[in-house]
């Protein structure tokens, strides 16, 4: 156990690694810079003054010298300055982490909740009319783009209540704070729901086949106790697993989202980051997302070594 | 399709394609509804300019905005110019994007499985390390930030999605190909004394074809809407080209009010597009390789 632990986390630290040099080279594959950008668009050419700022930035070092300059920085907890509005980029981002989270965590627990009761009735059901119908509306919140369906949604706000839900730093009531965050969150977690759903049924429907359950059956237990304590537990194993993939696939809901109903997460802000070329910014939250994948994708090995006593990670 | 004729032709008594349709349509309903949308789809986006009723650049101050009518049957745009006529040039954007990815990203991703499989060793290491690092990044931030770098053209964009498909692909090549090499006809193709490279091509790259096709069209409609999402944020496929994305960019929050058919319109588009494309992946993966379920 524990030195499945250590192996993970030297892997973790391996890929981050890996992650870090990875970022660090796409974002410097195409010659030009902040500086570039910024003197192109105000048409202004002083060569002296580029060079300062050039030099400012520190982007005449070489290459290798600048990865150690951020990578070190990065160990001490000094995340750099960002380009574009000087501050300290840890003073940009911390803020807008809590409001991101909420949204994640508010999306997630609305995909389990839809998609796991869902996909246990439509495998249960299999081939019912109602099978298909909760089928093809799953299919269909898979091929909707998420920010398409955030539009749709700020369009039936308008119809029935006439105004766009604007969102509020501090809001009034806790029921404002509540709807602020939930909206958003079902259409990101909408997808995800779907996901979860398909997942949930295919592997039910491989449990409902097995033998112990033909034997949960025939001693006679009533089909509730069967479907709900016997399968399930074993069904929704597998469908924990993907909750890591899930995170990552959350993410890339989150930024087109947060872009729609107009939230300052850092899901949005990387877009802006990545808009401005603040290399810094962009570096720093790209770290963070693939830490956050890596590090919740190794929480759910360990929650489903804890929960299914037949793995053990002992080698 | 190209599966479907190759069966044909491996069975002597085949009745007639009118019967195989039949049969195919008796079988997978849902397949076949998904192929007809795309075959639609796919239709409209080669015979744009035909099917097309209005040109979709022509300017017009008069039609700003102009509701659905019958002169524009699902309305114009900020700048009078048809949304009909957008969406249908815009299939050949999204679908060339999205096809060319996917089949940029999968050829790869092929190549480097059959590779990871077939000479094992630090290259695999190296590989599964790298793909790892990769699967680590959220697809739409890694093609963020591969746009963002290679600057916002039709052909990076291509290339943005095709990168972050390459892992997925690769993996589940290689697995494939683990198991494929301990088969008895290799086996047989060594003892006649081939050569390990024309194994690998000749003999094990075409059985990993069946789990490929059936990948890459799982793939299409995710790449579909990745496109559609960059291109949303701005940093997809540029101007002029029309693209469903594009169409619903982020002025469409303002549009939500004034102008709802111009944000329902490419919307319903890019949803009936990826539908059609899940619905033909399911029936592939259900008809190549049953082993291979959600």
């Amino acid at each position: 156990m524990l030195t499945y632990l250590i192996r993970r986390l030297l892997l973790m630290i391996v890929t981050l690694f890996g992650v870090s040099i990875v970022i660090f080279c796409l974002l410097r594959i195409v010659p030009g810079n902040i500086a570039d950008i910024l003197f192109d668009s105000a048409g202004l050419i002083d060569p002296a003054e580029k060079a300062k700022i050039v030099a400012d930035l520190g982007l005449d070092l070489p290459l290798h010298e600048q990865y150690a300059q951020w990578i070190g920085g990065l160990l001490r907890g000094d995340l750099g300055y960002s380009y574009v509005s000087e501050k300290p980029v840890i003073d940009e981002i911390a803020p807008r982490i809590p409001i991101t989270a909420k949204l994640a965590v508010l999306a997630l627990i609305f995909s389990v909740i839809a998609g796991v009761p869902l996909g246990v009735i439509s495998a249960v059901r299999q081939n019912s009319v109602l099978d298909y119908m909760l089928r093809v509306t799953s299919l269909s919140g898979l091929s909707m783009p998420s920010f398409w369906l955030g539009l749709l949604i700020l369009m039936a706000f308008v119809h029935y209540l006439g105004t766009i839900p604007i969102y509020d730093r501090n809001p009034a009531t806790w029921g404002a704070w509540f709807t602020m965050l939930a909206v958003p969150a079902a259409a990101v977690g909408f997808r995800s729901s779907a996901l979860i759903m398909r997942l949930t049924r295919s592997s039910m429907l491989e449990v409902l086949r097995q033998d112990f359950v033909r034997t949960a059956r025939s001693k006679g237990l009533p089909e509730g106790s069967v479907t709900y304590k016997h399968a399930l537990r074993n069904a929704v194993l597998p469908v924990v697993t993907t909750i890591g993939i899930e995170v990552a696939f959350l993410f890339g809901g989150l930024i087109v989202t947060e872009t729609v109903f107009n939230i300052p997460g850092v899901a949005r802000f990387l877009v802006e980051a990545i808009r401005w070329r603040d290399y810094p910014m962009v570096q720093n939250l790209v770290m963070f997302t693939a830490t956050i994948v890596v590090v919740v994708n190794l929480i759910v090995d360990l929650i489903y070594m804890v929960v299914d006593p037949r793995i053990r990670y002992s080698e | 399709m190209s599966s479907t004729t190759a069966a044909a032709q491996e069975r002597p008594i085949e009745p007639s394609f009118l019967n195989n349709v039949g049969y195919l349509c008796r079988r997978y309903p849902l397949g076949v509804a998904g192929s007809i949308i795309m075959v639609a789809f796919v239709l409209c986006a080669i015979f744009a300019n035909y099917v097309a009723p209005l040109d979709p650049f022509s300017t017009n101050a008069k039609a700003s905005l102009a509701k659905p009518s019958d002169t524009h049957l699902l309305g114009a745009d900020m700048m009078g110019r048809d949304v009909l006529s957008r969406i249908i040039h815009g299939a050949r954007i999204s679908l060339a994007v999205a096809m060319g990815a996917t089949i940029l990203g999968s050829g790869i991703g092929a190549a480097v499985g059959l590779a990871c499989g077939y000479l094992g060793g630090w290259f695999d290491l190296l590989v599964q390390r790298v793909s790892e690092v990769m699967q680590s990044l959220p697809l739409l931030v890694m093609a963020l930030v591969i746009t963002a770098s290679l600057g916002p053209s039709l052909r990076n964009t291509i290339i943005a999605i095709a990168i972050p498909l390459i892992p997925t692909v690769a993996r589940v090549i290689r697995s494939n190909v683990l198991s494929l090499r301990e088969m008895p006809f290799v086996e047989a193709a060594k003892a006649t004394g081939m050569s390990e490279f024309r194994i690998a091509v000749v003999h094990v790259l075409p059985n990993t074809l069946a789990p490929l096709i059936v990948l890459a069209t799982a793939q299409l409609g995710s790449t579909i809407l990745t496109e559609a999402s960059l291109s949303f944020l701005g940093l997809g496929v540029p101007e002029p080209y029309p693209s469903w994305g594009r169409m619903l960019s982020e002025s469409a929050a303002e549009y939500v009010r004034t102008a709802p058919w111009l944000v329902i319109f490419p919307g319903l588009a890019i949803s009936l597009v990826v539908f059609g494309s899940n619905l033909m992946g399911d029936a592939l993966r259900d008809a190549l390789d049953p082993r291979q379920r959600d």
